[in-house]
C-alpha cells in the first residue's frame, strides 16, 4: 500500500514539474512550485522521515513561495516568449546525462532493503545508543542537535551569510525606487539606477 | 524484473526530475525561472536521500514501545540542514534576480547580456 502512494505521489510530483517548465505564467509557477514541494512532504512522510516533511511543508511550501512571490511583485509576471532554436542542445545534454545517472542506479540497493551499506554504518550506533546518550525519543534531533552539532552551527552560520547577502542587495531599495520615479534624477532614463 | 523496476523507480523519478530541473537551469533565459529549476534539483536531491535511508516495514526514528525497526534517522538530518540552507540560497538568488532587474530593467538573461554589451561599447 505504502508503494502505490509513494509511486501515485511520484508520478504527481512528475506531471507538476513539466507543467512548471512547460508554463510562462510565473504565477501558477510559483503556485505550482508549492505544490510540489507540498507533494515531495506528503512522500517523505511515506518514507519514514516525519522531521523533514514538516520542514519541507513549512520552509520548503511557505518561505520559499512567500519569497517568490515577493519577488514577482517587485519584478515581472510573465517569462517572455523566447526563440525555440537553442533548446536542442540543452535537451540533448539533459537526456544524454539522465541516461548516465539511470546506468548509474542499476546496482543500487532497493528501495527499502534493509540490507543496504547506508544502514550498516553509524546508524545502528545511533538507533541503539542515542536514546540513552543524548536523551530525547527522536533520534533526528539527537544527531542534528548532539552528534552532527557543528553541522546545525555550519548551517546556521550559512544562512546568517545569506541573510547579510540579502540586506546588502536589497537595502535602500525604496529609496532608490522613489528616486527613479522623481524625473529629475540622473540617469533614469538609461534604467540605470545605481546612485 | 517488475522487482527491479519497483525497487528502482524511485530513483528513477528523482533523476526526471533532476534532469527538469537541470533543464530549466540551462534552457530557459528567466533569471526567476532558472531559480525555480534549482529548487525542482535540490527537491529531487532530498528525495533521493530520504529514498536511501527508508526501510521496508520501519517506522519513523522515534523511540516507541514496541517497535524495533526504525528507519535510517542520518539522511533526515542531513536533509533538514539541506531545505534550510536551500531556502537560504534560493533568498540570495531571488535578491539578485531583483537587483539584475532593477539595474537592466528585465530579467532575461540574453537582454541583460544584449545591454551589458551595448554599456560595455559605449564606455
Amino acid at each position: 500500500m505504502e508503494q502505490v502512494i509513494d509511486i501515485v505521489l511520484l508520478a504527481f510530483m512528475v506531471v507538476v514539474a513539466l507543467a512548471m517548465i512547460h508554463l510562462r505564467n510565473l504565477f501558477a509557477v510559483v503556485m505550482l512550485s508549492g505544490i510540489f514541494s507540498l507533494l515531495s512532504a506528503a512522500l517523505f512522510v511515506v518514507m519514514d522521515a516525519v522531521d523533514v516533511a514538516f520542514t519541507e511543508a513549512a520552509v520548503g511550501a511557505g518561505i520559499s513561495t512567500v519569497l517568490m512571490l515577493g519577488t514577482l511583485a517587485l519584478t515581472a509576471r510573465e517569462e517572455s516568449p523566447r526563440p525555440r532554436r537553442h533548446a536542442l542542445l540543452p535537451l540533448a545534454v539533459v537526456t544524454v546525462t539522465g541516461a548516465a545517472l539511470i546506468y548509474g542506479t542499476l546496482d543500487m540497493p532497493h528501495f527499502g532493503d534493509p540490507d543496504a551499506p547506508i544502514h550498516q554504518h553509524v546508524a545502528p550506533r545511533y538507533i541503539v545508543d542515542s536514546p540513552r546518550e543524548v536523551g530525547p525519543p527522536n533520534m533526528v534531533t539527537s544527531v542534528l542537535a548532539s552528534y552532527r552539532g557543528y553541522d546545525t552551527l555550519g548551517e546556521t552560520t550559512v544562512i546568517f551569510t545569506a541573510g547579510m547577502g540579502v540586506m546588502v542587495l536589497l537595502g535602500g531599495l525604496r529609496s532608490r525606487r522613489r528616486k527613479r520615479r522623481d524625473p529629475a534624477s540622473p540617469g533614469s532614463d538609461t534604467g540605470e539606477t545605481r546612485p | 524484473m517488475l522487482e527491479t523496476v519497483l525497487g528502482l523507480y524511485n530513483y528513477w523519478i528523482v533523476i526526471v526530475l533532476m534532469m527538469a530541473g537541470f533543464y530549466t537551469v540551462i534552457a530557459r533565459g528567466n533569471l526567476a525561472k532558472k531559480v525555480i529549476g534549482l529548487n525542482i534539483f535540490q527537491t529531487s536531491v532530498f528525495l533521493m536521500y530520504i529514498t536511501m535511508g527508508a526501510v521496508e516495514g520501519g517506522t519513523a526514528p522515534i523511540v516507541g514501545a514496541g517497535t524495533t525497526l526504525y528507519s535510517n534517522p542520518l539522511p533526515s538530518v542531513l536533509i533538514l540542514t539541506a531545505i534550510v540552507v536551500g531556502v537560504a540560497t534560493t533568498a540570495l538568488g531571488l535578491a539578485l534576480a531583483v537587483r539584475i532587474r532593477e539595474s537592466f530593467g528585465t530579467l532575461e538573461e540574453d537582454e541583460v547580456l544584449a545591454l551589458e554589451h551595448r554599456m560595455d561599447g559605449e564606455a
